[in-house]
């Protein structure tokens, strides 16, 4: 079956679409202008969003057309990214330093296909498409987005795996001039998250290289970034630069931050709390003061997708 | 008017005001009045406010009786009472936006939290023993108890440091923010240690 591939991006870079200086002007002037006060924050957001470049992608049905996603502000200025600051805010304020591309990811490890890759050699070949999915953090609150990606799996195949790949390992990328929060050993840098590869490659986790249609912002993982929507939110790496194949398990960074509050697995699930707080309910993005929370479901609601992927585990071991 | 007459009728007044201010503009960010608005994680917000402005009036009234004896200026002691009932209003205000809006008034729940997560064990425990302080706060109440009212209202030390480490154990993994007040406390409280001993060495040589 032969589907028509999109073209990267309808065939036009960011960059060809604003030269990078110009692009970089235009940021630090309208940080300055909405620091003096001059651009609301309404225009502010608006200039952000038009910043990303518009992707071509189809919209995949099958994947939360039931949903309605949050408004694009509460996405893009309430993140956990450390690597720019460990207040929500800190990744939209402290990113507009971040430089997405040119970007390359080098794989690694138990793979016949390894080495350096640019951005278009790993993107390009996939089609991409817009899963509207559910996002459940950890710290017990949730909002709804709609990415723009391509399924992890057909991305793994292509490095051809070898028997001795039994997880998969991502890492961030480490760049202290452009991210502040690197300064403060907050977690041990760079950060590192790891899939099983029967995890990774479930068509519900995904690489993502959008959101709303259009590029991904620096505060969200520009350039691309995991996306398993059945597990707390610091399982979606940002910023890839290294996808390493292991036949042990990878120590990933929260876990090895505080193994007791953050497992390796960290799935959505009510029925197994964070020692410090009950993970039975959550606090729904974009609902407002006075809304209940509501009760958090069984792998975030994708039971039916990945439950078969842990048959027979103990969950409240497998954290 | 006599310099006690003006601290009541002007600059206590004025405090006043000024300590409510954090509690209207959160209050008002709430309703989304007078162009204030919370973030996008309105709950969080609130709750994380009204816990740091708890801990904020209690480092204010803690530093009162060292910048009395610092600057000997006596009448500032006057300020202490107000400053140390905000302190239990806020702390107040952030129990209420936990029971009611985070916990949603399941009473079940609450125990469930108190019982089972430290971290809210210690903070619920500070908040019980500043309710004693603020009911004992009353001239009245002053004159009753004589000079039990000086050791009743010591709970305030270890209501310090419950307060300070309910907020760092609630932290994920960037403690700076706890350690900075930690320091501020751990200077409040040293600074009354470090009296309470020349006092002794001077009463032994006496």
């Amino acid at each position: 079956m032969l589907i028509k591939r999109p073209e990267y991006l309808g065939g036009v870079k960011p960059s060809d679409i604003l030269s990078e200086s110009v692009y970089e002007n235009r940021r630090t002037f309208l940080k300055a202008a909405v620091a003096a006060g001059l651009i609301g924050t309404v225009l502010s957001t608006e200039a952000a969003e038009s910043a990303q470049a518009d992707l071509k992608y189809t919209k995949n049905k099958a994947f939360g057309a039931d949903l309605k996603p949050n408004r694009y502000e509460e996405v893009t200025s309430y993140n956990n990214y450390y690597e720019f600051g460990t207040d929500k805010s800190d990744p939209a304020q402290n990113s507009g330093k971040f430089k997405p591309q040119p970007w390359k990811i080098k794989v690694s490890g138990e793979a016949e296909v390894t080495g350096d890759f640019s951005y278009e050699d790993i993107v390009k070949p996939h089609a991409l498409e817009e899963r509207i999915y559910r996002m459940r953090c950890v710290e017990a609150w949730s909002m709804v987005i709609p990415w723009v990606g391509f399924p992890l799996g057909d991305l793994l195949k292509r490095f051809k795996p070898t028997s001795k790949a039994k997880y998969v390992a991502f890492t961030t990328v480490n760049r202290p001039s452009e991210m502040p929060g690197l300064r403060y050993p907050v977690l041990e840098w760079p950060y590192v998250e790891g899939l099983r590869i029967d995890e990774a490659m479930n068509p519900l986790a995904i690489m993502a290289v959008g959101v709303f249609g259009k590029t991904l912002p620096n505060q969200n993982g520009a350039p691309i970034r995991l996306v398993t929507p059945w597990k707390y939110g610091f399982k979606g790496i940002k910023s890839i630069v290294e996808i390493r194949f292991t036949e042990k398990q990878p120590t990933t960074s929260w876990n090895r931050s505080a193994a007791r509050e953050y497992g390796f697995y960290a799935n959505v699930n009510p029925e197994v709390d964070h020692p410090r707080w009950s993970q039975a309910r959550e606090q729904v993005i974009g609902n407002g003061l006075f809304a209940a929370r509501q009760p958090t479901l069984m792998f975030n609601g994708y039971a039916d997708q990945v439950a078969s992927l842990y048959a027979g585990m103990d969950l409240r071991k497998n954290y | 008017m006599t310099r006690q007459q003006q601290i009541d009728r002007i600059y206590k007044p004025i405090l006043f005001v000024f300590c409510l201010v954090p509690f209207l503009l959160t209050a008002a960010g709430a309703f989304g009045i007078a162009g204030q608005s919370l973030g996008v994680n309105p709950v969080e917000d609130i709750l994380h406010s009204f816990g740091l402005w708890a801990l904020r009036f209690l480092g204010l009234t803690l530093l009162v009786t060292p910048l009395r004896d610092v600057a000997g200026k006596p009448w500032l002691l006057s300020f202490r009472r107000m400053i140390g009932l905000y302190a239990f209003f806020y702390t107040l205000m952030h129990f209420m936006v936990w029971f009611a809006l985070d916990r949603e008034f399941n009473l079940a729940g609450v125990v469930e939290d108190v019982l089972k997560r430290p971290f809210i064990t210690i903070g619920f425990a500070a908040f019980l023993m500043l309710i004693p302080l603020a009911v004992t706060s009353t001239n009245g109440m002053m004159r009753r108890l004589g000079r039990r009212w000086k050791k009743l209202h010591r709970l305030v030390y270890p209501i310090a440091i419950l307060g300070v480490w309910h907020f760092y154990w609630l932290v994920k993994a960037d403690v700076r923010e706890p350690l900075m007040y930690a320091g501020i406390f751990a200077l409040l409280l040293g600074w009354r240690v470090w009296k309470a001993r020349q006092r002794r060495a001077r009463a032994a040589t006496a």
